[in-house]
């Protein structure tokens, strides 16, 4: 019988090494799974490199993670919030190294990397620094650069609605990166506001097929990373 | 007041002329800041879908202060709403939308625009600076259309267009007209030149406030432009 159900935080990340790549699902707080983040932090693993468009806010998720000098690197689009200097003051005294990547080569490379494609050519960032050192080649007249497919050990994510079976829906601009993420990661964990049996959701409506989700958390009751954030909250 | 202020378009002015130039039906993505303005702008009898590629089509406008969901937002993170006929997809959808040429224009803001349509607007290059590009890269090389919308000067007066970009690159020879505070201007193979110009300015003064040479507008007989 298939039953990808968890039954705590702690239990779903256990595993997790030191020196892990983890793909964090999310952009700004929509589809942060705050409650897996959080628990990673009390896990404890380090000098983990973390694939999320952003760097988080505040002292709470991705941020807190950040904060505690666990990722050494980090592969994102967009690392400046308006309201967290965390990420900002690891980079600036060296400890964590970036790797800058346009919001849609990292989406491609997530994309690729889950479909088992080693690398693609796209034109984004053609003439810029971003393309700089990198392969190009033309196609019909025009340049292109290649670009890696990206997978990681792990994949954390959000979602609304789960199967024991790990099939995944999700709640509107929360979905972002996480259906690729799920297909890209060696081992992906779920945390969802519900998890229902097998058969009560509709196939015609799954997002994210069971084939790519290990583990299913059920967390009833998501915190929203703004409200933690406005009400200057930290973690641990 | 300075003479500076009395010239040219506001901002609201700037994006509702902005406006005008887009077709009925469009699929249109706005960026972050003085762009998010032309959706207040609509001319009467047209609908645009605005697309935001953190995965909507069909974006509304921001709702009551306070009934945000924290998990419908826009690329700024700022809370919206879902017009009727919206759709929600992942990131690698939306990004094929925007690479694969399905997105009819996007509007973006400028540090630098160059004679030739290079555009600079991710970065100073600044050796403290957090680098942080988000989507625009992938935007500029792949909407149909590219508009960017910009106050003609820095704070400090220097000029934004100018014959080649000091500053890092987002795309090269990406942009197809600039909407400024003095003065509509296209991307041509010869150079910015001018559609129309803003109220008061005329096309000394742009000159003067502009880093390369800028021709003006071809005079089209019979009251009709192609």
């Amino acid at each position: 019988m298939i039953d990808k159900r968890a039954a705590s935080a702690a239990e779903v990340v256990a595993d997790i090494p030191d020196g892990s790549s983890i793909m964090v699902g999310g952009f700004g707080e929509a589809g942060s799974p705050v409650e897996l983040i959080h628990a990673l932090i009390d896990q404890g693993a380090s000098n983990l490199t973390i694939i999320s468009n952003n760097t988080g806010s505040g002292e709470v998720g991705l941020a807190a993670l950040l904060k505690e000098r666990r990722v050494t690197k980090v592969i994102c689009s967009f690392p400046k919030t308006l309201n967290s200097t965390v990420f900002p003051e690891l980079y600036r005294e060296g400890f964590t190294e970036l790797e800058l990547v346009p919001q849609g080569t990292l989406a491609e490379r997530i994309r690729a990397g889950g479909a088992g494609v080693p690398a693609f050519f796209t034109p984004t960032a053609v003439g810029t620094p971003l393309a700089e050192g990198k392969e190009s080649r033309e196609f019909h007249g025009r340049e292109y650069v290649l670009e890696h497919g990206l997978t990681a050990d792990y994949a954390l994510i959000k979602g609304a609605t789960a199967d024991t079976h790990g099939n995944v829906l999700y709640n509107k601009t929360a979905r972002n990166f996480a259906p690729i993420m799920a297909t890209a990661a060696d081992v992906t964990i779920v945390q969802a506001a519900r998890v229902l049996e097998p058969g009560a959701i509709d196939p015609e409506t799954i997002v994210t097929p069971g084939i790519f989700v290990d583990r299913v958390l059920e967390v009833a009751d998501p915190v929203h990373e703004s409200r933690l954030v406005a009400e200057g909250a930290s973690y641990p | 007041m300075s003479q500076a202020t009395t010239l040219g378009w506001t901002r609201e002015q700037m994006a509702r002329r902005l406006a005008q130039d887009i077709a009925d039906g469009s699929y249109v993505n706005l960026g972050i800041g003085i762009p998010e303005l032309v959706a207040r702008f609509v001319p009467e009898g047209r609908t645009f879908i605005y697309h935001t590629e953190n995965g909507l089509l069909g974006m509304g406008p921001s709702p009551e202060e306070g009934a945000g969901d924290p998990e419908l937002i826009n690329a700024g993170k700022r809370h919206v709403t879902a017009n009727a006929g919206a759709a929600y997809f992942h990131h690698a959808d939306s990004f094929a939308m925007i690479r694969g040429g399905h997105l009819d224009l996007s509007v973006l803001g400028a540090m630098q625009v160059s004679a030739t349509g290079d555009l600079a607007n991710w970065s100073t290059g600044a050796p403290d600076a957090i680098p942080a590009v988000g989507g625009a890269m992938d935007l500029v090389a792949g909407v149909k259309q590219v508009f960017v919308m910009t106050q003609h000067c820095t704070k400090t007066g220097d000029p934004k267009l100018v014959e080649a970009c000091t500053y890092p690159l987002t795309g090269r020879g990406v942009v197809d007209r600039v909407y400024s505070d003095l003065a509509v201007l296209d991307v041509t193979p010869g150079g910015f030149r001018v559609v129309e110009l803003g109220p008061g300015v005329d096309l000394p003064t742009l000159q003067e406030r502009t880093g390369a040479p800028v021709l003006p507008a071809e005079v089209h007989h019979g009251g009709t432009s192609s």
